[in-house]
C-alpha cells in the first residue's frame, strides 16, 4: 500500500504559458513526430501556442495515426473519439434571440435560405463528416501532453476502427456509428448504445430535426408569460399550439 | 508498477484455480443473469447482462442508454449560458464540477479570463463538489458489502457540505453558478469560517469510515485482489481519475494541466496506489477526500479580494474556433470539445464524461469473476448513470 508523493510544481512542458510566447516548442515537436512517421498522410496541423495541438490525417491513415500516437509517441491514454457534422446549422445565428428562423416563419417572414457551404474549423477539412479523437500521454508528472487527431470521412462513411489499437474506442465508435452513421471497419460489434435497436436515423446529424425545437422555438424567451393586459403581444411567436411540455423537458 | 500487479494477479489466480477446476469437471450449463436496469448495485439504470458458468462470469455486457438525454444535441440549440443548466445534470452528485470545464472552454474561445477571486471561488466549489460526490461513494461501498452503517454517516456528513454549497449558490444539487468570465455571486459573510469547520467534519468522517471499513476483515477479503486493472489496460480504456491512480498511474489534471483554477497556489499531493484492485480504488478516493478538504482549508485562507466577474458582453457570442478543456472531476477526466462558429449557440459540443470510459472496461474486467464480486467491482469503479448516458 505504498503511496507515491509527487510535488505539485507545474511542469514546464504543458501548463498554460504566458501569452507572450508565440512559439510552442513541445507542441511543434508533436506535429513534427507525426509528420516523420506518417509522411504526407498528415494533411494539416495546427498549434495554438500554450494551448493545444491538432493533427489532421488522411482517412486511409486513420488507424496508422493511432498506432503512431500510441506506440511511437507514447500517448497510451485514449480520451475520446467522436464525429463533427459540418453541415451549417440554422440555429443560433441571429443576434436577437426572438428572431429565430422558426419564429420568423411563424411571423410570416421568408427567411434567407440556409447556406450549404461547409465551414471547417481548426486544421481544415473537406468533407461533411469529420472524425475527431483525442489521445494523451499521462503518468509521468511533468510529461503530460495531449493531441487532437482529425480525419475526413468520405462519402462511403466508412473508416478504420481504432479498437485494435485502443480497446476503449469500442464504445465511442458504437456511439459515433449510432449518432452519425459512420461505420468503423474492423469494429467487433457495432450495436446501438443508447437508442432502441429499431431506431431509424442518426440523431446527431444536422439534418436530423430536433423535434422539441420545432415545437417550441427558443426556450427561455418565448415561454415568458405576458403581463396582464398585453395578451396579444408575443402570442404569434409564443406557445401557439399550446403544447407546453416538450420531450426534452420531461426529464428532470 | 506492473510487477506488483502481476503478483496480485498470481494470488488471484492461484486462489481460484481449484474452484475453476471443479467447474470444468462439472461442465455446468451456462445461464444468463440480468442485473438491472433497476438494481441497488447499479446506482440508477445500468443493466448488466452476464453469462454465467456456475458462479463465474464468462461474459458480461453493460447495457447503457436508459437515461440518455441527448445533451450534445440539445446544446446545439441552447445559448452558452443555458448549456450550464444542462451539463449540471451529467454527474449529478458533483454538479458544479461539470460546469467548470465547459465555461473554461468558452472562456478560452472568447479570450476572457476570470478574475483571481472568481478563480478561487470556483476552485473551492469545485473541491466541495468533489467531497460531496466522493463521500457518497465511501458510504455506498460499504452497503455493497453488507455494511449498512457507513452510508448513513455519509448522508449525514454530505449534508454539511451541501449546505455550504447551497449558501453560496442557492442550489444543493444543481448550482448553475459558473458564468463565462466569473461566477454569479460573491461568497456570503462568514462562509469561509463555516466551511473550514465543515472540513473538520469531513476529515473526521474519513477517519470514521477508515475505522468502520478498512480494518474489517470482510471488507479486506471482498476487495483485496478483486477486480485488478493493470495500468496499461486502464490507459487503453481511457480510465481516468481515481480509477487510474489506483492502478498506479501518477496523473492528475489538477497538477499536470491546470487551466483557470487555483491549484498551483496550494500545497497538496496526488495519491496513487500500486495494486489496481477494488481496495485500491476505495483507498485512493478516501485519501482524495482528505486532500480536498486540505485544499479547501488552504484556499479559504487566501481568497484574494477583487471583482468576481470579468468584462463580458451581455449577449454572449463566442468567436469561431475549437477548444478542448478537461478538468479532474470527482469521477475522472471530464472535458468538453466546443466547436463554435461565432454564434449564440455551440455548433457542436462533445461531452467527454469520465464514467463512460470508466464503465466501458467492465466487459474486460468482469470476465472470470464471481457473481458477488460483480457488485463490489462495479461499486469500486464508481460511476454515475447520468455521466455515462449524458
Amino acid at each position: 500500500m505504498a503511496d507515491e508523493q509527487t510535488d505539485t510544481a507545474d511542469p514546464a512542458g504543458d501548463a498554460e504559458e504566458p501569452a507572450a510566447a508565440p512559439v510552442d516548442e513541445n507542441r511543434n515537436v508533436i506535429v513534427e513526430s507525426f509528420r516523420e512517421h506518417l509522411g504526407d498522410a498528415v494533411v494539416d496541423a495546427e498549434v495554438q501556442p500554450g494551448q493545444d495541438v491538432w493533427v489532421r490525417v488522411r482517412s486511409d491513415a486513420w488507424r496508422n495515426a493511432a498506432e503512431v500516437a500510441r506506440n511511437a509517441l507514447g500517448a497510451r491514454y485514449f480520451c475520446f473519439l467522436s464525429v463533427i457534422d459540418w453541415l451549417p446549422s440554422p440555429y443560433g445565428r441571429s443576434m436577437d434571440a426572438s428572431v429565430d428562423l422558426e419564429l420568423a416563419r411563424l411571423a410570416g417572414e421568408e427567411p434567407a435560405p440556409p447556406s450549404t457551404e461547409l465551414a471547417h474549423g481548426v486544421a481544415g477539412g473537406e468533407t461533411q463528416f469529420q472524425l475527431l479523437a483525442r489521445v494523451a500521454d499521462v503518468g509521468t508528472p511533468g510529461g503530460f501532453w495531449g493531441v487532437t487527431l482529425k480525419a475526413d470521412v468520405d462519402d462511403s462513411l466508412t473508416i478504420d476502427s481504432w479498437v485494435p489499437v485502443y480497446a476503449g474506442a469500442d464504445w465511442h465508435e458504437r456511439e459515433a456509428w449510432e449518432m452519425f452513421g459512420v461505420t468503423f471497419a474492423g469494429h467487433p460489434g457495432l450495436r446501438h448504445m443508447y437508442l432502441p435497436s429499431d431506431f431509424e436515423g442518426h440523431p446527431m446529424r444536422k439534418r436530423f430535426p430536433l423535434l422539441a425545437r420545432m415545437v417550441k422555438p427558443w426556450p427561455g424567451i418565448v415561454d415568458v408569460e405576458p403581463m396582464p393586459g398585453e395578451d396579444d403581444a408575443g402570442d404569434a411567436a409564443g406557445d401557439a399550439d399550446g403544447s407546453g411540455t416538450t420531450s426534452e423537458e420531461a426529464e428532470s | 508498477m506492473t510487477a506488483v500487479t502481476d503478483r496480485q494477479k498470481l494470488q488471484y489466480i492461484t486462489a481460484r484455480a481449484a474452484d475453476a477446476r471443479v467447474n470444468v469437471e462439472l461442465e455446468t450449463e451456462g445461464m444468463t443473469l440480468n442485473i438491472g436496469p433497476q438494481h441497488p448495485a447499479t446506482h440508477g439504470t445500468l443493466r448488466i447482462v452476464a453469462r454465467l458458468d456456475g458462479e463465474q462470469v464468462i461474459a458480461a455486457e453493460p447495457v447503457a442508454g436508459y437515461m440518455h438525454r441527448g445533451y450534445e444535441k440539445i446544446a446545439e440549440v441552447r445559448t452558452y449560458a443555458q448549456v450550464t443548466t444542462l451539463v449540471n445534470r451529467i454527474d449529478w452528485l458533483g454538479s458544479f464540477a461539470n460546469e467548470v470545464p465547459f465555461i473554461l472552454a468558452a472562456e478560452r474561445l472568447m479570450e476572457v479570463e476570470a478574475p483571481p477571486r472568481a478563480m478561487w471561488i470556483r476552485t473551492i466549489l469545485f473541491e466541495m463538489s468533489r467531497i460531496a460526490n466522493l463521500i457518497l461513494f465511501l458510504g455506498d461501498m460499504g452497503v455493497q458489502l453488507g455494511a449498512i452503517t457507513p452510508v448513513f454517516f455519509a448522508f449525514r456528513d454530505r449534508e454539511y457540505v451541501l449546505d455550504q454549497i447551497e449558501r453560496v449558490t442557492g442550489g444543493r444539487f444543481h448550482p448553475n453558478f459558473d458564468r463565462i468570465g466569473g461566477v454569479k455571486d460573491d461568497l456570503p459573510k462568514g462562509w469561509l469560517e463555516d466551511t473550514k469547520a465543515v472540513m473538520e467534519k469531513v476529515r473526521s468522517f474519513c477517519d470514521e469510515i477508515e475505522d468502520l471499513l478498512m480494518g474489517s476483515e470482510v471488507f479486506q477479503q471482498r476487495t483485496r485482489g478483486i477486480g485488478i486493472i493493470p495500468p496499461d489496460v486502464a490507459l487503453q480504456y481511457g480510465l481516468s481519475g481515481a480509477n487510474a491512480r489506483a492502478s498506479g498511474i501518477d496523473w492528475d489534471l489538477r497538477r499536470d494541466n491546470c487551466i483557470g483554477l487555483a491549484y498551483p497556489e496550494v500545497d497538496w499531493k496526488v495519491w496513487t496506489h500500486p495494486d489496481g484492485d477494488s481496495f485500491a480504488r476505495f483507498w485512493v478516493r478516501l485519501q482524495e477526500v482528505r486532500e480536498a478538504s486540505r485544499i479547501i482549508d488552504q484556499l479559504a485562507d487566501g481568497v484574494p479580494s477583487g471583482p468576481i466577474m470579468a468584462k463580458v458582453p451581455r449577449i454572449i457570442k463566442v468567436p469561431a474556433g475549437e477548444a478542448w478543456i478537461s478538468t479532474e472531476n470527482p469521477l475522472g477526466e471530464m472535458g468538453y470539445y466546443v466547436v463554435s462558429q461565432g454564434d449564440l449557440t455551440p455548433f457542436r459540443l462533445k461531452i467527454r464524461s469520465a464514467s463512460f470510459n470508466n464503465i466501458s472496461i467492465t466487459p474486460w474486467l468482469l470476465r472470470g469473476v464471481y457473481v458477488p464480486d460483480i457488485v463490489t467491482i462495479l461499486a469500486s469503479l464508481y460511476f454515475i448513470l447520468g455521466d455515462i448516458d449524458r
